[in-house]
């Protein structure tokens, strides 16, 4: 498993991205231009899996959101599903019944939990336990807050 | 109103992004932004020092709105400052700000590995752990620089927490793939092999992918992860489906690890301990086997873990490629999955099924599913399964069922997706040629191609056919009649229209005697696609009609009338009209065996790879042409699917012959324009064809028969007839000169370059130059097989008394001629006295063990040591008053075989060797020339005067020598030039 990337987005708007291979701005907006419309055109029932330039994009909907990655040749298709609907069952275990709005109102939260089971585009940490602990502990840390003036 | 916000709101960001969302339009957004933009700035601009929290959520806010799209060029500091804070929600987000924002300055840098180091050295693992997310994140060479050194010690470190080593184990992964040279490899590449053993699953998680990466670049270093990996798989696969806890996926026991494990068993071959490999099998077996089992959970996630497990497992039993019971129980797991109801399973067995098509194991096995593949391909509705469809019908494809499969995917092709066309057309005309059992199939084939999908047909495919074509000639008719056929559609593809304007142009002359397709028609129908077609077509087009009139003397009013419209004589187009204008006055001024020679029909083009494999390749990427290449299903395929007959190489190699070839090419002063314009433009339909100018071979034979005249009497058939054995330097006797020998040494009496012969084995190219009475010749004799000749020896025999009158010594050659090359034979002449019959050239040579012999004359002619003599009218006049002899004066009248062309003429005496004398005979119309034949005993003066009679198509010639045989030679010789 070796993702390229992953994003999340609807209808066109990038919810979130995370890259794995270096790339300028430029590239990762054409990239993400080009893909969106690929995937949003595609019809339900349709395959999970394309391929797209040299990579295969796996991708799966939930509600209003594309989950999306891109995975290398050799790389297995099936268990990049899984990898995205471990993500979305530790982002609705951590919200409680995840909506967009969590991810949009709560971005950090999202790219934290990412980085706690996904790292450098490889799996590190596939227990739903684990990975919510360290994110948890992180907020037992967490200070008195101030008040906004 | 924002939705739940867990551990630490910032209310302020809520806020900011609720208004944000709230904005009607880009421009409201815009400006909302702005405005915050620039209250952050003052606010980290102000002179109030911010506390921590103010300054997370304004990069927090930055974040945000650098992830909507906009340019963020400030706040990089204030991260900074983030990171050094000891409050873990304000570090993470410094630590995510920076992750996301990379920046390139150096004092920042320094800055950022300064803490990064601080929080890696503070043994806070949590801390640690977010460190090692950046370096992991960033992945920059400045990072590796820094500490692609420390990262292995705190990986391999007894002391460090399990969640720091998954984090180090994948942040050292990212900086090795980004630069490997930084990272060091040294003892603890043995513990990191041992990690496999940890405990903690995740931590064998991490590790697995960061040794999988590290035994690529250094597989014996890594080798013990074989039986490390061989056992921990082991253990999971039998484990039942609650013994791993959180590390079970829907009753699937640890599918992450198993897969990664799986893929990591695949940078090996099969494991050499026995005992180790039992195992394994053992565990593969288990995997199929649970395949068949029932599913312990209706849920997707269930079918996908377990699936994606059996699917790494066929990866690596494809892998090994040594276990036929596994490769065809994989085959046949897969034959289910064909038909499974699940889209993405279909998808993933058609693609797997593709690489086990190139198994020997399990092609067989494959090739069963056939229908069910064709179906998947007619029914199947997401256009990425048919894609698949098409690949694994492509591999599995094979003499026994090229046909159907090449027939299904013609059929595919009408309703195929634009997207996949183009490839599939590749596929189509691969498939076809690489299991054409007769040509006819794959010209039937090609030309459904462009039927059916001619834009998508590339010229990679259509010059394909078009070489396959001119290098067979058993297909050549068919060729023709077919592609004539073709172009009758009302409506047809402008591909179509190149092919059929280029087998006609070369091969229209064998359908020509059915009056359904005569000339006259064939041009016709041609022509009335003509001003529908591109520039470049119409450019071809103008290439067949020039060739049509050497092949079709009767079309050539039509033709010219067609060349001399002012579309064409004033077309805007340069091509276009450079074309009409020098095919029109090479139609005009050259006579028709120059036609012929220029228009000769294409020669053979070398065997290559097909330029439709390479370009399948590039745009599948390496290893998409594997299953074709691989020879191993029909190592017998190569005779005649190889492709092409090879071809002689004095036209693709850069051997004194090219030379050879570019001198014969040069115009001769006749024609100028001709041969060069036509001979490049004719060619240039093949940018990458090897023949630069066309073949001076086998000149049609329509060309000579209308030229010569039954041998006359006193040709030197007669005493060739008779050779005296005695004067044979041979050790053998030889055979009589072949029959066209006469014709091929006419051709050279007025030049002294070409191809002297040329069958399907041999050809025999010529250069000489004569001084005075010597010369030198090079002979050329190129292997136009792919066998090497054997024995092979070129001699010069003197019949008759030719040995007194002519000197020639020759080299010795190899006696062995690889296929498609090129040797080189020098002969040294000296002309001793006056000679009448030219040497022969006897040829031997054994090929594929049958002995083969030829004779030929050589092209050595007294007119060869001839020194054109320049003199006034007056001496002229004189010296022709001199030999007023009888038996010096030779004179025939004869009939023009050839147009009457001023030009050409001169060019043809200059050629024959003697001064052209201007100004010398009283009617311009007339020709007179003067030379000394230079022998080593004497010296012959000779004199000439042509005279032509355009009315009456007839010429009169006279020479006058001092030596009765002479003139009558002389005479003979070049009358047959006319």
């Amino acid at each position: 498993m070796n993702s390229s990337f992953t994003e999340i987005y609807r209808q066109g708007k990038l919810r979130l991205q995370k890259w794995y291979v270096p790339l300028s701005d430029k590239e990762k907006k054409k990239i993400t231009r080009e893909l969106v419309q690929t995937v949003l055109a595609r019809k339900p029932k349709m395959c999970s899996f394309l391929e797209w330039r040299d990579l295969k994009i796996v991708y799966k909907r939930y509600a209003s959101l594309y989950f999306c990655c891109a995975i290398e040749d050799q790389d297995n298709e099936l268990i990049t599903l899984e990898i995205i609907h471990r993500y979305v069952e530790l982002l609705d275990k951590y919200f409680g019944s995840v909506c967009e709005l969590d991810i949009i109102f709560n971005f950090e939260k999202a790219y934290f939990i990412l980085d706690e089971f996904l790292l450098g585009g490889e799996v590190q940490e596939t227990s739903k336990k684990n990975v919510l602990k360290a994110i948890e502990q992180a907020d037992l840390l967490q200070e008195p807050q101030e008040i906004e003036s | 109103m924002p939705a739940v916000s867990k551990g630490d709101g910032m209310r302020g960001l809520a806020v900011f992004i609720s208004d944000i969302r709230n904005c009607k339009s880009k421009e409201a957004e815009i400006k909302r932004i702005n405005k915050e933009l620039a209250n952050i700035r003052s606010k980290f601009k102000g002179d109030k020092a911010l506390d921590g929290y103010s300054k997370k959520k304004y990069v927090c806010k930055l974040l945000f709105i650098f992830l909507l799209g906009h340019d963020i060029d400030f706040g990089h500091m204030e991260a900074v400052n983030l990171l050094s804070s000891n409050k873990y929600t304000e570090k993470q987000i410094g630590y995510l700000f920076i992750s996301v924002l990379v920046n390139s300055n150096s004092e920042l840098i320094r800055l950022i590995n300064n803490a990064i180091k601080n929080d890696l050295a503070s043994r806070n693992p949590t801390f640690m752990c977010l460190a090692l997310h950046c370096i992991a994140n960033v992945g920059s060479r400045e990072m590796g620089e820094a500490f692609a050194a420390d990262i292995p010690r705190i990986l391999v470190a007894g002391d460090s927490m399990d969640s720091v080593k998954q984090s180090a184990a994948l942040c050292l992964l990212r900086l090795y793939k980004a630069s490997p040279d930084l990272v060091p490899m040294g003892e603890w590449t043995a513990r990191v092999v041992h990690l496999l053993n940890d405990q903690h699953m995740g931590v064998v998680t991490a590790a697995v992918s960061l040794i999988t990466c590290l035994c690529k670049k250094n597989p014996d270093d890594f080798k013990t992860c074989i039986s490390l990996a061989v056992s921990r798989l082991s253990r999971i696969v039998s484990s039942a489906s609650t013994d791993l806890q959180d590390y079970t996926y829907y009753f699937v026991p640890a599918p992450w690890l198993s897969v990664k494990l799986l893929r990591l068993l695949q940078c090996y071959p099969p494991p050499e301990d026995a005992a180790v490999k039992g195992r394994l099998v053992e565990c593969l077996e288990t995997v199929l086997n649970k395949a068949q089992e029932p599913p312990k959970s209706k849920k997707v996630q269930h079918s996908n873990a377990k699936n994606a497990i059996l699917f790494e497992t066929i990866s690596l039993i494809i892998h090994y490629d040594s276990e036929p019971n596994l490769l065809v129980r994989a085959c046949n797991q897969l034959g289910q999955f064909l038909q499974h109801r699940e889209t993405n399973l279909r998808y993933l067995a058609l693609e797997s099924m593709c690489t086990l098509a190139s198994s020997e194991f399990s092609h067989e096995a494959v090739k069963t599913h056939i229908d069910t593949v064709i179906n998947a391909l007619k029914t199947e509705r997401d256009v990425s399964v048919r894609q698949r469809a098409a690949d694994l019908l492509y591999a599995m494809c094979d003499r026994s069922n090229a046909k159907q499969i090449v027939s299904e995917m013609l059929r595919y092709l009408e309703t195929a997706d634009y997207a996949i066309r183009e490839e599939i057309v590749l596929k189509v005309a691969i498939l076809a040629e690489k299991y054409a059992v007769d040509y006819s199939w794959y010209v039937d084939t090609i030309l459904n191609l462009i039927r059916i999908a001619g834009d998508y047909v590339s010229e990679e495919v259509w010059y394909r056919v078009l070489q396959i074509v001119t290098n067979r000639d058993d297909v050549q008719g068919y060729a023709a009649k077919t592609v004539f056929e073709a172009l009758q559609a009302p409506a047809c593809h402008e591909n179509m229209v190149k092919v059929g304007g280029y087998i006609l142009g070369e091969f229209g002359n064998l359908i020509a005697g059915d009056p359904r397709s005569s000339p006259p028609v064939q041009f016709s129908l041609l022509h009335s696609k003509f001003h529908l077609c591109s520039v470049a077509t119409r450019a071809l087009l103008l290439s067949t009609y020039i060739k049509f009139i050497n092949l079709f003397p009767e079309t050539k009013a039509t033709i010219q009338g067609v060349l001399r419209a002012g579309s064409q004589l004033r077309n805007a187009d340069v091509e276009l009209q450079q074309r009409a204008v020098e095919y029109l006055t090479l139609s005009s001024v050259a006579s028709t065996d120059v036609l012929a020679t220029v228009l000769e029909e294409m020669p053979p083009f070398p065997e290559r790879e097909s330029s439709i494999l390479a370009k399948l390749k590039r745009k599948k990427g390496p290893g998409a042409g594997s299953a074709l290449e691989d020879g191993r299903r029909d190592p017998s395929s190569h005779d005649i699917n190889g492709g092409v007959e090879p071809t002689a190489s004095t036209v693709s190699t850069p051997s004194p012959s090219a030379d050879l070839l570019g001198l014969r090419a040069a115009p001769p002063p006749a024609a100028p324009p001709a041969p060069t314009g036509a001979g490049s433009l004719l060619v240039d339909v093949f940018s990458d064809g090897p023949a630069a100018q066309p073949s001076l071979g086998p000149t049609p034979e329509e060309a000579f028969l209308s030229e010569l005249e039954p041998p006359a009497p006193e040709s030197p058939m007669a005493l060739l007839a008779d050779p005296a054995p005695a004067a044979d330097p041979g050790p053998e006797d030889i055979g009589p000169p072949i029959p066209e020998a006469d014709e091929l040494l006419n051709k050279f009496v007025c030049r002294n370059n070409g191809v002297l012969f040329e069958n399907q084995l041999l050809q025999i190219g010529v250069k000489s130059e004569f001084r005075q009475n010597l010369g030198r010749m090079y002979l050329f004799y190129g292997n136009k097989t792919s066998v090497q000749f054997q024995n092979f020896s070129p001699t010069v025999v003197h019949p008759g008394d030719l040995q007194t009158q002519l000197a020639v010594q020759t080299k010795r050659v190899a006696s062995q001629v690889d296929g498609g090359a090129q040797v080189q034979q020098v002969l040294n002449i000296e002309c001793l006295r006056d000679f009448l019959t030219p040497p022969l050239l006897s040829v031997r040579f054994r090929y594929g063990g049958a002995p083969q012999s030829l004779t030929l004359k050589l092209p050595v002619t007294i007119n060869k040591f001839f020194q054109p003599t320049e003199m006034a009218a007056q001496d002229f006049f004189q010296r022709w008053k001199q030999l007023s002899l009888p038996q010096q004066e030779a004179q025939k009248i004869f009939k023009a075989n050839h147009p009457m062309d001023a030009e050409v003429t001169k060019a043809k005496l200059l050629g024959f060797g003697s001064a052209l004398l201007d100004n010398v005979d009283p009617n311009p119309e007339n020709f007179v020339g003067a030379g000394i034949i230079q022998t080593k005993a004497l010296q012959v003066g000779c004199l000439l005067r042509l005279e032509p009679n355009a009315q009456a198509q007839m010429y009169r010639l006279t020479l006058r020598t001092s030596k009765e045989p002479v003139s009558r030679h002389l005479c003979e010789l070049l009358a047959q030039q006319f």
